[in-house]
């Protein structure tokens, strides 16, 4: 049997007197699409920032693949073949789209930190550039800074940056959020493709999306996971109506 | 994949770009060298020794400050350790009659440079912002009260001084003359501006670009930004040692004002000036202020008051520097709207230099009271004379003032407006940089 891609153990975390998170325990499959759902101020983003390394567990253990990661740097995760996306748009500002990207790709094709190199000589990072940057639909916008391109494509770079490292395991926190109908189903088709063959793990408050992309569900309430299912279990589960689902859909 | 990259990649210059971009190289190696033959006078050629120095420390600097987003007070560290051990390394060098000539000398300063900021630079990286700064500031005052209290290494107030001339000679260069101190630096400059190009072209110098926008981010593409700064503070080190080390040969001599404050406050001048934005910034701002320097002191004592007060405008009305004030013309000159702009400029610029005269007058006024008040109130600053007790100069400076910058503001404003609508007609033609 594989190790999960992913397996939080009993981690707690809290601030001060306050418990953010209280025995966590979640557990994502190897090539598998999970979504993790939950009121405001549940722990979602918490629990990313917990499997990413941005913040680190109180107590309880974090596994990629088997290994344990809890406690590591993001970057030593993100070399592990993790990868995240943040829920407020968090790019390159002053560089281009093109830059933007490149950073993303540099230490995977292990060029780490030469300076004996020049950057634009490096066929493979040209050519893994020029693969994320036609997927995410940004070609027309290749030399834009970063600063300057409209939200939902800020939105799209966020995605590119987060998937140009080749990590197989993607963590996406709020893709869709602020998008319209119609760039939710472009984002949304966008991530279908761009996580093919991995194993994706995304937050979402758009019941269309998250119904129609995992599968599976984790609903998170005040920091403690109280059901996980196919979407179609966690639709007729009574404590998932009772807790969120039914104030909502109602 | 090859065939989606040459559709959606930057091209790869041309040929034409790239015989532009060396010929840019050329011609400045040109220049360098037929320099001293248009200006070849003592005084000249000591001129552009300092403004080849100030370039390598302040291209140094904007390593720190332009490429990677670290703001140092004490840059001046670096530069200053370097001059010191250049110093001693000459002192050494002929006494022990080494078979090592001047001009690899500057050598010394660099590996100095990058010494000490790779011992130092460890734990004052490891923060961005204000940590930063302040760190740099501690490290800075320790090792320039370190300069005065270790008189054996840095000679206390008079420092250390060597005799350049006395080294192993190739092609029977003695060194002595300054024309032989220009070229020796003017080589050194161009080694130096090219390989701190080249380094904004690698890995390393793009991902400082990046922990300069947002170090959280850079951690998720697999970077310790910690690392990044680190690696970029020793390059910063580095050629700042060097322009130590060359300022040390041409005077002879180095001592703790090579690693004071108000070195490390100039750099920080000359290369904001200049403009961090872009890389040509801080030569233009190394240039512009070295010369500037130079020739306001010949003509008021308080040439330091108004190089304060054009800092202070640089940094209120033009953070870009001068550079970025230039660049902010390219769309007009190259969609042709230049044209709609250059009356209200020639417009605003004479109620403004009213302005200034009048500023000038009550400064100089003013300082002639306080700083010297029993002198002969007949004084001279740049190049007029006048009387700082008689009414009539207050009366002409209170008028220049303040009629000035009314009569200005009003051309300002339609300056803006002018400007505004040319960028517009710019933007429509299709011109966006």
């Amino acid at each position: 049997m594989t190790a999960p891609a992913i397996e939080i153990r009993d981690v707690q975390k809290s601030f001060g007197n306050i418990s953010i998170i209280r025995d966590l325990n979640l557990s994502v499959a190897q090539g598998e699409r999970h979504a993790l759902i939950g009121p405001n101020g549940a722990g979602k983003s918490t629990t990313f920032n917990l499997i990413s390394g941005y913040i680190k567990p109180t107590s309880g253990k974090v596994t990629l693949r088997g290994e344990e990661i809890s406690g590591l740097p993001p970057y030593q995760i993100n070399r592990r073949g993790l990868s995240r996306s943040f829920q407020v748009t968090n790019v390159f500002a002053n560089m281009s789209v093109w830059e933007n990207l490149r950073c993303a790709v540099l230490w995977t094709d292990g060029h780490h930190y030469s300076f004996w190199k020049n950057i634009d000589n490096l066929k493979k990072v040209r050519d893994r550039t020029a693969q994320v940057l036609s997927d995410i639909g940004l070609t027309t916008r290749r030399d834009v800074p970063a600063g300057l391109l409209t939200y939902a494509e800020q939105r799209a770079l966020e995605i590119g940056i987060t998937i140009a490292g080749g990590a197989d395991v993607i963590l996406l926190d709020e893709p869709t959020a602020g998008m319209s109908h119609a760039e939710t189903e472009r984002a949304v088709s966008l991530i279908r493709r761009l996580t093919e063959g991995r194993t994706l793990v995304i937050v979402e408050h758009d019941m269309s999306v998250v119904f129609g992309l995992a599968d599976r569900i984790s609903v998170l309430v005040y920091g403690h996971i109280i059901a996980t299912g196919t979407p179609d279990q966690i639709r007729s589960d009574p404590k998932v109506k009772e807790a969120y689902l039914g104030e909502e859909a109602a | 994949m090859t065939e989606l990259t040459s559709s959606v990649a930057p091209p790869h210059p041309a040929l034409s770009e790239k015989l532009k971009f060396y010929g840019i190289w050329i011609a400045a190696a040109l220049l360098l060298l037929v320099l001293p033959t248009i200006f070849s006078s003592g005084g000249a050629l000591t001129t552009f020794s300092l403004i080849g120095i100030s370039i390598i420390f302040s291209l140094s600097y904007n390593i720190l400050l332009g490429q990677t987003g670290l703001l140092s007070f004490g840059h001046a560290v670096y530069y200053g350790l370097g001059g010191f051990l250049v110093i001693h390394a000459i002192n050494i060098i002929s006494a022990e009659k080494l078979p090592i000539p001047l001009p690899v000398v500057p050598l010394v300063g660099g590996l100095t440079g990058l010494f000490f900021a790779a011992l130092l630079g460890w734990v004052s990286t490891q923060r961005s912002g204000t940590a930063f700064a302040m760190i740099s500031l501690g490290v800075a005052e320790l090792i320039a009260s370190s300069a005065l209290i270790l008189r054996t290494f840095f000679g206390g107030e008079a420092g250390i001084s060597a005799n350049r001339t006395k080294l192993f000679r190739v092609f029977d260069w003695s060194f002595g003359p300054q024309i032989q101190i220009y070229y020796l630096v003017a080589a050194w400059t161009l080694l130096a501006v090219i390989a701190m190009y080249a380094l904004t072209r690698t890995p390393l110098g793009r991902m400082c670009n990046a922990v300069r926008d947002n170090p959280e981010r850079v951690q998720f593409v697999g970077y310790d930004p910690h690392v990044i700064r680190y690696l970029a503070f020793c390059f910063a080190g580095f050629f700042a040692g060097i322009a130590g080390a060359l300022a040390a040969i041409n005077f002879e001599i180095a001592n703790s004002a090579y690693l004071g404050a108000v070195q490390s406050g100039t750099v920080l001048f000359s290369t904001y000036i200049g403009g961090v934005g872009y890389f040509i910034g801080p030569i233009v701002g190394a240039i512009f202020v070295t010369v500037l320097s130079l020739s306001l002191s010949d003509l008021t004592p308080v040439w330091q008051l108004y190089f304060g007060l054009f800092f202070i405008a640089v940094v209120t009305f033009a953070p870009g520097g001068i550079t970025g004030l230039l660049m902010m013309h390219r769309p007009l000159l190259k969609s042709g709207t230049l044209g709609k702009v250059l009356p209200a400029y020639l417009i605003a610029f004479i109620p403004t230099l009213a302005l200034v005269a009048g500023l000038v007058l009550a400064i100089e006024t003013i300082v002639h009271h306080t700083v010297n008040p029993g002198d002969d109130p007949n004084i001279k600053a740049f190049g007029m004379s006048f009387n700082a007790s008689s009414p009539i100069t207050w009366i002409i400076a209170l008028f220049l003032t303040v009629g000035g910058f009314f009569v200005a503001r009003e051309t300002w404003r339609r300056l803006a407006r002018a400007w505004d609508d040319a960028l517009t007609a710019a933007h429509e033609r299709g011109y966006h940089a």
